[in-house]
Parts: C-alpha cells; sequence; structure tokens
C-alpha cells in the first residue's frame, strides 16, 4: 500500500488519443520525494536536448506533491513542468487552488502528456474514467468561460479545471495556466499546452488518501495549525508590513501600498515614482478595491485568505492574488482602476502578469523611442490605457505586432533589432523579472538571481531577513524565537549583520556565509515544490509553520518511509541539482548565471566573480557552473555524469572542483 | 403525556459572510471518520459540504442531517441577495434525488455526529479547523417532553411513510378508508 501518494500516473498520448495508468516506483518516491523531483527525473530520461518545446516530444506534466490531499495545511500545489518556448529551459511553474488535491483523490499523483493532438481537445478525469473530449466549441473562449462551460457540459459542479486562454492556443511565450482561484504562469507553460492541443483538464475525485500513522501525522497538522494561528495575532517585528505575516503577500487584503508604488519600477521597469504616494490616491485606490473586491478566499485546506474575487463594473467577475493587483497599473503609469479592470482581460486570455504588462511597456517605449512606428501599430489608439488593452488583444492573438512581442522581450528585441535590445533589459536567461532597480550590490541576492533557476526571485527567497535591523536589541529579539533555522550560525550571521559599517553590504554576510544563506532559502523552496505545499506557508514568509525540522516528520509519518533532516536535505540537492542538469544539457552555463545588468547601479565585479565561484564549488559545481562528476556521484545520480561525459560537456577525469 | 425531560441541544452557527471556501472542514471532518481515525482523508466521505460558486460569491457550509428514504414531493430553489442557489442548497437529507451526503463506495447515508466520541471532544473538529470562525459552536440547554414509546402499529406505518412518502400513505390510507 501507498501512502500519501497514490502510486499511479496517468500517462496521455495525445497524438494517438491513448490513455493509461501506470504504477510507479515507490523508490523514485524516496529518491525525489514527488512533485518538481519526480517531474525533473521523468524529463531528463524522457526529453534530451534536441527536443523542442513546441515539438510532440516535449512531454507536459502537471503533478500533485506527494503530500497533496493529506490534512496538512496548505498542501495543495500544483506542479507544471515542461520545457519553456521562451527560456528554452526546465519550466516548472506552480498553483495553488484546488486541482491537486482533486487529482489525488481522483487516484493519480501526476498527469503527462506526450504528443500533440490534431484537433482541440480536454482530458476529463472522473475517478476511474478518463476520457479525451472534444473541445473545438471551447477554442477561443476564457479560461474562467472554459472552466464554467465544462463543469455546465459535464454537469459536475465539484469538478476542478486547470484551463489557458486565448493567449495559450496562440502559444504566448508568456501564456499561463489558470485555475480560477490560482495560475501557473511564468516560463510560458500555457503556450506548451496550446501547442499539444489541449485546452483544459478537469478531474473530480471521490476517492481516499491514505497516511502511514495518522496518530503522529495529525498532531503535526495540529502543532501546524496553532503556530499558524500564533503567527496571525504575532506578525514578526523590524521588516515592512508586507513581510511580518504568512501566506503569499497580503495584497488583496492591504490599501497601503506606498511600499510597492514607491520602490518598485514603473513603465518597462524604468521610472522609480518616490513621491507618489499621498493621501488623495490612497482614498482613491481603496475606493476601487473596495468597490471591486467581493470577498477574500483561500485555496483547499488552508485558512490564510491570500486571494479574492474581483467584480469590476461592467466586467465578468475574476479572482486574483497577490502582485497582479499592481504590475498592469505601474507598467501603464495608470490606477488601480484600470489594473483591476485590464486583469479581468489578462486572466481570461491566459497570460502571466509579471511579463505580459512589461511586454507592452516594452512596446510603447520602443514606440516613444522611434524604433516601433505607427506603421507598426495601425489603429493604435491615442491614449496610454486603450494601447495597453490594444496591445494585449493583439498580442493573445500573435496579430502584426502581437505576433512578435507575443514572444516576450527578449527574442521581439532581437526581432525587431535597430537598438530594441537595449529596451528588453529587465530579464535573466530570456524571462522578465519583477519590476525592481535598486542602488547597491546586495550579495545574498546576487547569487539568488544569478543561479536560481525558477528564475523569479520570490521563488527562491524568503527564510533570512531581506535586510539588517538597526539595533543590535532588535536583532536579538528576532533571534529569540527563531527556531526554524537549521543550524545556529544563522542566528549569528543575522546578529552581526550592521546596516552600516565593517559588518555591512556587500562584505557582510561574508561569500561563505551567503552560500549558506541562499542553500538555504533555495532548499526550502525546492522542499515545497516536491510536497507540493505553498510557499505562503513555508519558503517564502520569515518564520513558518513548516521548516526543515518538522518537514522529516511529516513525510515520514505521511508517506511511510524513514526521512531525516540529513536524508531530505540530500534528496532536496539530488532533484535540485537534477533541475540544473537538464539546463546544463540544454546550453544553460555560467555566462547566463547574471541578474539583468542594471538590477544594482552599484556592482562589485571582483565581489560577484568570487560570490559565483565560491557558491559553485559549494554546490558541487565547476567553474562553468556544471555539476561535477565527483559531487553526482555523491547524488546517486552517475547516470547523469554518464551523459555529460558521453555529450562531452564533462570531460573524464577533468571535472573537478572549480579552481580545485 | 411524557415527563419533562433536560436536553442538550449542540449548534453549529455557521455565518456564511465569513466563509473562505477552504473546504478544511469537509477534510478533516473525512478524516476524523476514517477508520482506524485520521489514516485517511476524502472530502467526499465528508458529513459537511461546503456549497462554493466563486464567482457567485457563493460559500454556504451545508451538515448532513437526517437521511430521507423518499423524494420529496417538490424541489425548492432560493435566491438571496439576487445570488440563485442550486436546487435544495439548504436541505441536509441525503435523499434519493440527489448525490450528496452518500459514502461514494456504497452509497449509504451519511450523518453529522457532532464527532461524537469517547473522550468527548471540546468541540466538533470542522469549528476548530475553521479557523476563520465561519463555524462555531454552541451548547444549550432546552426542557423537553420525554417521548413515549411507539406501538407496533406506529412502527409499522413508521416505516411504510419511510419508504413512499407521507402523502402517498395518507392518500393509500384515505382511498382505503373510503372503500369500506
Amino acid at each position: 500500500m501507498r501512502y500519501a501518494e497514490t502510486g499511479f500516473n496517468l500517462e496521455v498520448d495525445l497524438t494517438r488519443g491513448n490513455i493509461e495508468r501506470v504504477a510507479t516506483d515507490p523508490r523514485d518516491t524516496e529518491l525525489y520525494l514527488g512533485g518538481l523531483g519526480t517531474n525533473a527525473k521523468m524529463l531528463w530520461d524522457r526529453v534530451p536536448p534536441e527536443v523542442e518545446p513546441f515539438s510532440p516530444e516535449n512531454l507536459l506534466i502537471f503533478s500533485s506533491g506527494l503530500l497533496c490531499g493529506t490534512p496538512a495545511t496548505g498542501c495543495n500545489r500544483t506542479i507544471v513542468s515542461t520545457i519553456s518556448p521562451q527560456t528554452q529551459l526546465m519550466a516548472f511553474s506552480m498553483m495553488g487552488g484546488f486541482w491537486a488535491p482533486e487529482l489525488k483523490y481522483a487516484g493519480y499523483d501526476k498527469v503527462i502528456f506526450r504528443g500533440k493532438s490534431p484537433d482541440l481537445v480536454y482530458l476529463w478525469i472522473n475517478n476511474d474514467k478518463v476520457e479525451l473530449r472534444d473541445a473545438s466549441h471551447l477554442r477561443g473562449k476564457g479560461s474562467g468561460e472554459t472552466a464554467e462551460l465544462i463543469r455546465k457540459e459535464l454537469k459536475e459542479p465539484k469538478a476542478q479545471i486547470a484551463s489557458i486562454g486565448l493567449a495559450g492556443e496562440s502559444r504566448v511565450f508568456f501564456a499561463s495556466i489558470e485555475q480560477g482561484r490560482s495560475s501557473a504562469s511564468r516560463g510560458g507553460i500555457g503556450a506548451v499546452m496550446g501547442d499539444k492541443g489541449l485546452k483544459a483538464i478537469a478531474v473530480r475525485g471521490t476517492k481516499d488518501i491514505n497516511v502511514a500513522r495518522p496518530a503522529e501525522f495529525m498532531e503535526l497538522c495540529k502543532e501546524v495549525l496553532s503556530y499558524i494561528k500564533f503567527r496571525n495575532e504575532n506578525p514578526v517585528e523590524g521588516v515592512m508590513a508586507i513581510l511580518t505575516g504568512l501566506g503569499s503577500p497580503q495584497e488583496m487584503a492591504v490599501h497601503d501600498e506606498k511600499w510597492h508604488t514607491e520602490n518598485f519600477m514603473w513603465g518597462n521597469s524604468r521610472i522609480r515614482r518616490k513621491d507618489f504616494w499621498n493621501q488623495e490616491i490612497a482614498a482613491k485606490w481603496m475606493e476601487t478595491l473596495e468597490t471591486m473586491r467581493t470577498r477574500l478566499i483561500s485555496c483547499y485546506n488552508c485558512p490564510m485568505k491570500c486571494g479574492a474575487t474581483i467584480s469590476p463594473p461592467g466586467l465578468p467577475t475574476y479572482m486574483m492574488k497577490c502582485f497582479s493587483k499592481l504590475t498592469y497599473t505601474m507598467a501603464a503609469m495608470s490606477d488601480l482602476d484600470f489594473g483591476l479592470r485590464i486583469a479581468q482581460n489578462a486572466t481570461e486570455y491566459g497570460v502571466d502578469g509579471f511579463s505580459a504588462p512589461q511586454v507592452m511597456a516594452f512596446a510603447l517605449e520602443l514606440l516613444e523611442a522611434g524604433i516601433l512606428t505607427e506603421n507598426d501599430m495601425p489603429g493604435l489608439p491615442p491614449d496610454n490605457e486603450g494601447r495597453f488593452h490594444w496591445l494585449l488583444d493583439r498580442i493573445v492573438r500573435r496579430e502584426g505586432i502581437g505576433d512578435v512581442l507575443a514572444n516576450g522581450t527578449y527574442w521581439a528585441a532581437k526581432q525587431i533589432g535597430n537598438g530594441a535590445e537595449a529596451f528588453a533589459h529587465n530579464t535573466i536567461k530570456k524571462h522578465e523579472q519583477l519590476p525592481l532597480k535598486l542602488s547597491m550590490l546586495n550579495p545574498i541576492y546576487f547569487l539568488m538571481y544569478s543561479t536560481g533557476e525558477k528564475i523569479n526571485i520570490t521563488q527562491i527567497e524568503g527564510q533570512f531577513p531581506q535586510a539588517p535591523f538597526a539595533t543590535r536589541a532588535e536583532r536579538e529579539a528576532f533571534v529569540k524565537d527563531w527556531f526554524q533555522v537549521p543550524d545556529d550560525k544563522f542566528k549569528q550571521y543575522f546578529l552581526d549583520w550592521e546596516p552600516r559599517g565593517e559588518k555591512s553590504m556587500p562584505f557582510y554576510p561574508t561569500v561563505q556565509m551567503c552560500c549558506d544563506i541562499v542553500d538555504w532559502q533555495e532548499r526550502m523552496h525546492y522542499i515545497d515544490d516536491a510536497l507540493g505545499m505553498c510557499a505562503g506557508l513555508s519558503s517564502f514568509p520569515l518564520k513558518p509553520p513548516y521548516h526543515i525540522h518538522n518537514y522529516p516528520k511529516f513525510i515520514s509519518a505521511g508517506a511511510g518511509f524513514a526521512m531525516d533532516e540529513a536524508k531530505l536535505t540530500q534528496a532536496t540537492q539530488r532533484y535540485r541539482t537534477l533541475v540544473r542538469a537538464i539546463n546544463i544539457r540544454r546550453g544553460m552555463r555560467r555566462k547566463d548565471d547574471k541578474p539583468p545588468e542594471n538590477h544594482w547601479k552599484k556592482r562589485f565585479p571582483e565581489l560577484e566573480k568570487e560570490l559565483l565561484d565560491t557558491y559553485y564549488r559549494f554546490k558541487g559545481w565547476n567553474n562553468d557552473g556544471i555539476p561535477t562528476k565527483e559531487s553526482l556521484h555523491d547524488l546517486g545520480l552517475d547516470y547523469v555524469a554518464d551523459d555529460f561525459i558521453k555529450r562531452r560537456i564533462l570531460k573524464d577525469g577533468d571535472d573537478g572542483p572549480a579552481n580545485g | 403525556m411524557g415527563e419533562k425531560k433536560k436536553k442538550k441541544v449542540k449548534t453549529i452557527k455557521v455565518d456564511v459572510d465569513k466563509c473562505n471556501g477552504c473546504r478544511a472542514c469537509e477534510m478533516i471532518c473525512s478524516a476524523f471518520h476514517a477508520s482506524p481515525q485520521y489514516s485517511s482523508n476524502n472530502p467526499a466521505r465528508a458529513r459537511i459540504r461546503v456549497i462554493s460558486e466563486p464567482l457567485k460569491d457563493i460559500y454556504v457550509p451545508v451538515y448532513a442531517g437526517e437521511h430521507a428514504k423518499a423524494e420529496c414531493m417538490g424541489r425548492d430553489k432560493y435566491v438571496i441577495d439576487g445570488k440563485e442557489y442550486e436546487e435544495c442548497a439548504f436541505c441536509r437529507a441525503s435523499c434519493p434525488s440527489r448525490d450528496f451526503f452518500k459514502e461514494p463506495d456504497s452509497g449509504l447515508p451519511l450523518r453529522c455526529d457532532m464527532c461524537e466520541s469517547d473522550p468527548t471532544l471540546e468541540k466538533p473538529l470542522c469549528v476548530q479547523w475553521c479557523t476563520v470562525d465561519a463555524l462555531t459552536y454552541e451548547e444549550r440547554e432546552e426542557e423537553v417532553e420525554e417521548e413515549l414509546p411507539l406501538d407496533d402499529a406506529e412502527k409499522g406505518l413508521g416505516s411504510l411513510i419511510d419508504k413512499h412518502g407521507l402523502q402517498k400513505i395518507m392518500d393509500t390510507m384515505a382511498r382505503m378508508s373510503k372503500k369500506d
């Protein structure tokens, strides 16, 4: 008997319309846990580097996490993995909501798609009955509209549905997969779904998920729930409001946007408006949100209310969470009313809320600079807001200039030429980033931006405070109940960290300390991504209820195999290295491990080199960022080393640690 | 007439404005009633269901009540504050006309037992897991008349009513009594 997981995957060949239920190997669960871990194993085994993102051989994997569907609070994430059309690397975007637990209750851990359907279809999973159904009547329909139509035609209001909108069908490189309440947006995975001719996956399940040692597991769950209550009543002191609590940033609940609007960049990640926020704007935006927001809502089995239903007058209701609240507003230099309205459109079309607004702002900047002209945009309205709507409509249909822009700023700039490349300034590994431009290099963030293979800063940061506290007394107060640290040395790092003077950035935390801090933060995210846990209760906020000390207990009481901190750390290193190996095999190297050139004004090239050299060595990678034969062997990944040697990525005998 | 007797009335107060739609109540209910306790969970086995239609802002937790063997003669449909709820939305019965509150495998009816167990819980588990306070628990004592034991004829008629519905039995009785 399998615990926590079901032990079965669905393999769907869209070319032939064949569906199989396949038993999985429990040894893979022990080695790679589940979710992202087993997805990475599958992509390594089955998608060689020659496979293009839009090839039938590319896999599109929808996975639950190992603990999804168990009573563990907040464990509800769907991890979607494939090869991204935008970065050409592995994408593993995720979404909360209700889909992954429902898949578990239907009796499956993953759904793996290969091939391409000749006609647009959707997959209907109803426990043991699984079928591909015609979706030609859903072509061009919005993501939410599609979900409602499918529920109606199946007469199954409880079906959970992941779908794409027009952007996915048009293979827009930043198309998302939407699930009403939540979306997997980054990396353009919606485009791969569209390319495969798959409009949606509907799932309904009424089976049991078992846990191995029920009493023990429930005790752990109760501890977590009461700690969540404690944390909700006791916000962290000494950090900016948005970082005090649990959950994803409570954007739907707060009205005070002084911090975001004055510290994040507007337009095409260009302009900082230091004195933007005033009483008049505060009152106007508050009225907008109060008028449009119907209710704060949650994902499956989670008390945090990170999302909201938004009903813009005259438009259909949709659901939103987190920072999409402001990305359109700020890219268009507009107000919240515009932002919440266009986001309704964008959600139905199914586009990523970080990339889409920046791509549009980028296009308008090119127009202003004369690199694009009115001739490239026939019919473009005169007003800024109208222009954003116009561009969005073109992009999701790949019409005219929209066809170029649909590939994102990096590829569009290359195609447009004539100096456009300088305007695609906010990407890492060809992927648009948060609109942030700062003054002095932060060594911790330098490493995270450079090496984070989720290619999104919020998906790697979290456990260590972003900035030092002003006084020693405040720091002492902070570390007092900081039991989440894997080792007490992290408390010392923080205690000694000063805003100014000898022990301040960029030279403190020291290079070695930065490696420890980045590694810890990354590890927690990777654990979440394998278990299906929401980062909002774990890796993202300070002092979370899930941490390195209770996770091994959850896994062992839940899934029933022996687990401790060391074994969990190693398993995480194993599939984290596998993600890197997939990307290395696809050509990623040290040259790609860098933040946007202008992310910080004040840079320290020597220090940055030392940071990267040391971190690579710390991770067991050589000087070009390639995992060494020795470190691969230690993780039980000899098959990766063999492949690297066969492909001459590593030379046999010439793979020692960097500077070793 | 029977004697007056004290009875403990257990109430779960449902505040639909506070519900966040997370369905933790369904999850923990099914886990608590699993055998062995907490060994599995499956919201489809829960004795509470959250009617949830996010786009209409409908979130209503409903508890499983007594099983109804017969269908009602008609259905009801509520519209409250402009929101139209599904047919028989607030009814607690598991009944032949719909598939709520039935064990997914056997189809046997489910009923909320307020988590009665030994030792007694302070509150039903759904209430304990609802940290947004959409579900709160109240207890009070009421004086009720002690029920008289039923005689055989009443028991027999009772099962006929269960099976065919009261209206049908009354119609039949009326028809049969006319014949004489």
